[in-house]
């Protein structure tokens, strides 16, 4: 096995609130390796957001990390000093958000925001940290960046806005970029762009890319590899085109089953019934027995992720298609 | 920009004209104003000089152009105690209010923001607790309460500092000032203090609340998520955000202080408008009070104008929508 | 939490009847709490301040002056102990503080009540009549706004001379800003959304939108607004009064006891303006404080 950019293991990340303990990621593994992109799959409120904001030690009270280890380069981030992680972040490994409005300070300048970007890591001056603002700019297609730096959020669209905070990303360069939902607050036309302008990005820098999403659409294009996350815990976990060709986990097929483009056209597109279970009051085994219809008793018990093919896992006790082999192995 | 101004300076100047009408009403048409501009001991030539000096026997629009003629010319009448015109009666109290609303709203500022930001960024910190549980009682105890117990305490029981009365002054551009000497600067401190104490209550809240709120934003997160450094996140990102509704509230405080120094100035004899005012409405000294509400409009449609200004300096989206 | 929030903590919560939550969130502050039972026993205190107090401070003909100026805990002719003392004018302090009290929180109840309906209505018929009628109203909302109210009802009780219905007029004058501006955001926020559009569309009567719609929109913040103005109120009654624009002599609020005793504070009698001026203290922040809470409850953003 080769060195990984990015190792996470038994990630535990619970909020204390008001209401009892929300364990919002409740034991997550997965490792990335340098210059390959990782879909990281699940509804709201699965954890696939809190998984990312872990990684960049960016977790805020109520919310804590409890357990497990992040380790990039082998370096550990869990419990690591607040500086040094701080001195991490926008460096080695940053961050594009969801919604491209929020993101960005609406009463400071693109370039004030970018030039603040560049000397958190880079001992310039002013004037050298807009040159290397300016060029960024230019780097992720926008027009005459110089005249845009003077320029506030809300004077660009929705999808320059991304492209600023993608610029603002790639600044020093990092290894690992973490992506949430990114396209989401787009329209259509533009996802488009800015899905191709990361892919084209990915491939020259050599930057490894976690892309967080509910749009099983933009992994099949994008991700290498690909985890289904559920109720806190990854479920499915594998090469991106195995996945997706073959779901093992039947949370998995359910959301592929419903995707109208991943469904030969005149094919039934199926909806999973019921809805996420509260994470307050998750019921031991299975989080997902209760929308299931392959459960049995056995799903009482938490099954463990475990490989049915090769690289290819999934935490289930009747997994799609593998049936005999289960039963026969038993 | 400058369409902005303009657009601002008509809106201004017919706010202004909006409220000479009201206060025209106010006294001549509800009230009776020979009884408001003539004292009540003049002989009839003096009446009858009032009433063609002002027009009183003319037709209501006649006496309101009257009326706005001598506002313009800066004639708002004589004042019946003091025997001079009302508006050099209050301009000359004019400076001391000023002293020490600014002494007071500067205070304020310096200390309430800090405060306000803290409290904001360690929302359950013990310190916070205790900043926002004085700013409640800042916020909720009555000015003229707070006075008599810093009187009671300072200079009664004490004896540290001055009860009453501006000390000694020095003249400077034409005025006295009581800071600039050691005697005035005493007799500064305790109704400055008195005066700031609900400001900082408010502007120590704003602060926190927007701080919080800024503290919670995406920009804040995807900020550090840039690596930048606590004190940056707080100065540059926070910081920003906040003034924006500081500046309002600071502009609109600054006129609300002039007002509250009538309380202020009431209990420590501080010669200034308020304790002018006041004074009037107990002798019924009416011209001195039309002219005070005339010219504290005036002063606080000026105040809207510069915060309206710095706002949309402050602010890029204003900036551009009224740019358009 | 924001970006975290709207995802991992969109978890269902036990379904509560929501005034029992309210109530159950709200205790759960201790000083909120407190504040409340403060809160209670000054309106109970003044209620039944007849059946407390030793002495009716109105009854001049029970006052000596011989009793003038005693000190807390003294016996004076009346026989029983004055355990706050008494004013210049012989009358036991406790009693005048109960009396006092009832007047300040009537004058407070009735000004805040009058400021709510008559803000409420302004601001609610602007959002939902809009066009001119809103441009009118709201600037001149937004003028008064910018005029501190202590101002306007010094001039206004200045002109309008003293008395009980004066007075709340003037605090109403005043204050009816607030409720206008707040209600006006939350119901033309309210106005702005499909379904009201859709309603509007429909030949219902313009009524059923009011009061099915926008009004039980406002009130949450028309709530809040309202415990600050009544503690402001009853602030602003205080400094009229103390300032002698206030109430008739003949009524001593608790404004007009802090102002008598003021003049006697210089000789060292504090106990005349101290004891009503910490009654008014403890009552305005016991409220605010409560408003405070409710605020924070009300207030969907620091929601966790």
């Amino acid at each position: 096995m080769t060195a990984k950019l990015l190792e996470v293991r038994g990630l535990k990340t619970y909020f204390f609130t008001r209401a009892g303990v929300v364990k919002a990621v409740d034991g997550v593994d997965f490792a990335l390796a340098r210059g390959k992109v990782l879909g990281l799959v699940g509804e709201s409120g699965s954890g696939k957001t809190v998984t990312g904001f872990s990684i960049l030690g960016l977790i805020d009270p109520p919310g804590r990390i409890v357990e497990g280890s992040i380790k990039l380069n082998g370096q550990e981030l869990v419990n690591l000093a607040p500086a040094a992680l701080r001195a991490l972040r926008g460096r080695k490994i940053a961050m594009v958000f969801q919604d491209p409005a929020m993101t960005l300070n609406p009463v400071l300048s693109i370039g004030t925001q970018m030039a603040m970007a560049v000397r958190a890591h880079a001992g310039l001056s002013k004037r050298a940290a807009l040159a290397r603002a300016r060029d960024a700019l230019g780097r992720v297609g926008i027009p005459s960046p110089e005249e845009r730096l003077a320029a506030f959020p809300h004077q660009f669209s929705g999808g320059m806005r991304q492209r600023v905070a993608i610029a603002i990303a790639l600044l020093h360069d990092p290894e690992l970029i973490v992506a949430d939902e990114p396209t989401t607050a787009l329209d259509v036309s533009i996802q488009g762009q800015i899905l191709f302008e990361m892919r084209r990005l990915t491939r020259e820098l050599g930057l490894s890319l976690i892309w967080i999403t509910h749009d099983l659409a933009v992994v099949s294009g994008l991700a290498d590899d690909m985890c289904v996350m559920y109720a806190g815990r990854i479920v499915e976990r594998g090469p991106a085109s195995r996945v997706l060709a073959q779901p093992l986990h039947p949370y998995t097929r359910g959301l592929l089953q419903s995707v109208p483009g991943m469904v030969a056209p005149g094919g039934e597109l199926a909806q999973i019934p019921g809805s996420t279970p509260s994470l307050l009051r998750l019921p031991p085994g299975c989080a997902f027995r209760a929308r299931c219809d392959r459960a049995s008793a056995a799903c009482a018990a938490m099954p463990d992720l475990s490989p049915r093919t090769t690289e290819h896992d999934v935490r289930c006790h009747h997994p799609v298609g593998l049936d005999e082999r289960t039963e026969a192995l038993a | 920009m400058l369409g902005f101004i303009i657009q601002r300076l008509l809106q201004a100047v017919g706010v202004m004209l909006a409220m000479s009408v009201i206060v025209f009403i106010g006294v001549y048409a509800i009230g009776n104003p020979i009884d408001i501009l003539i004292p009540p001991e003049a002989d009839q030539a003096i009446r009858q000089a009032v009433i063609e000096r002002y027009g009183l026997d003319l037709p209501l629009w006649r006496q309101y152009l009257v009326f706005l003629g001598n506002l313009l010319r800066g004639d708002l009448g004589r004042s019946f105690i003091f025997n001079i015109p009302t508006l050099d009666l209050i301009l000359g109290r004019m400076p001391a209010t000023l002293e020490l609303a600014l002494s007071a709203v500067v205070a304020a500022t310096l200390i309430g923001i800090p405060l306000g930001v803290y409290a904001g960024y360690r929302p359950d910190a013990p310190l916070s607790r205790a900043i926002m549980g004085f700013s409640i009682l800042g916020f909720s105890v009555p000015t003229f309460w707070v006075g008599l117990i810093l009187i009671m305490v300072f200079a009664v029981e004490l004896g540290w500092l001055p009860a009453g009365g501006r000390g000694a002054t020095v003249e400077l551009f034409g005025v006295g000032w009581s800071l600039l000497t050691w005697d005035g600067a005493r007799h500064v401190i305790l109704p400055a203090i008195n005066l700031a104490l609900f400001k900082l209550a408010l502007l120590t809240r704003l602060a926190r609340a927007g701080t919080r709120e800024a503290m919670l934003s995406d920009y804040v997160k995807f900020a550090r998520a840039e690596g930048l450094r606590e004190a940056q996140v707080l100065g540059r990102h926070v910081l920003k955000n906040i003034s924006i509704p500081i500046v309002t509230v600071f502009g609109l405080e600054l006129g609300s202080t002039v007002a509250f120094a009538v309380v202020t100035e009431t209990i420590f004899s501080w010669p200034g408008m308020g304790k002018l005012i006041i004074d009037s409405i107990t002798v019924l000294d009416r011209p001195v009070m039309v002219a005070y509400l005339i010219l504290i409009t005036f002063l606080f449609i000026m105040i809207n104008l510069a915060v309206d200004l710095v706002y949309a300096m402050l602010d890029p989206r204003l900036r551009r929508s009224a740019a358009r | 939490m924001s970006a975290i929030g709207r995802d991992a903590l969109a978890v269902p919560t036990r379904e509560r009847r929501p005034l029992a939550a309210f109530w159950i969130e709200f205790a759960e502050n201790k000083v909120a709490l407190a504040a409340l039972a403060v809160v209670v026993v000054f309106v109970l205190a003044a209620l039944f301040a007849p059946l407390i107090a030793p002495q009716d401070p109105y009854d001049l003909g029970k006052l000596s002056l011989l009793d003038a100026r005693r000190t807390p805990g003294a016996v004076a002719s009346g026989g029983y102990v004055h355990i706050l003392g008494t004013d210049a004018a012989g009358r036991d302090l406790f009693s005048a503080i109960l009396y006092g009290l009832r007047i300040s929180i009537q004058i407070g109840l009735l000004a805040g009540a009058c400021a709510l309906a008559l803000g409420a209505t302004f601001g609610i018929v602007a959002a939902y009549r809009g066009g001119r009628l809103e441009a009118f109203i709201m600037r001149l909302v937004d003028l008064q706004l910018s005029f501190p109210p202590i101002l306007l009802a010094l001039v206004l009780v200045a002109l309008l001379g003293q008395g009980r219905g004066q007075l709340v007029a003037a605090l109403t004058a005043a204050q009816y800003a607030y409720f206008a501006r707040t209600a006006h955001g939350a119901a033309s926020a309210e106005r702005r959304k499909d379904y009201i559009e859709a309603a509007l569309a429909t030949p219902l009567p313009g009524w059923r939108i009011v009061f099915k719609h926008l009004l039980p929109n406002c009130l949450p913040p028309l709530i809040v607004v309202a415990t600050v103005q009544v503690a402001y109120s009853i602030a602003l009654e205080a400094t009229l009064s103390f300032l002698g624009l206030g109430l008739p002599i003949t009524e001593p609020s608790l404004g007009m006891l802090i102002a008598n005793g003021f003049q006697y504070m210089m000789s060292g009698r504090y106990w005349i303006s101290l004891y009503p001026g910490v009654a008014l203290m403890v009552l305005i922040v016991a409220i605010n404080l409560v408003g405070d809470q409710v605020r924070d409850q009300l207030n969907p953003r620091l929601k966790r």
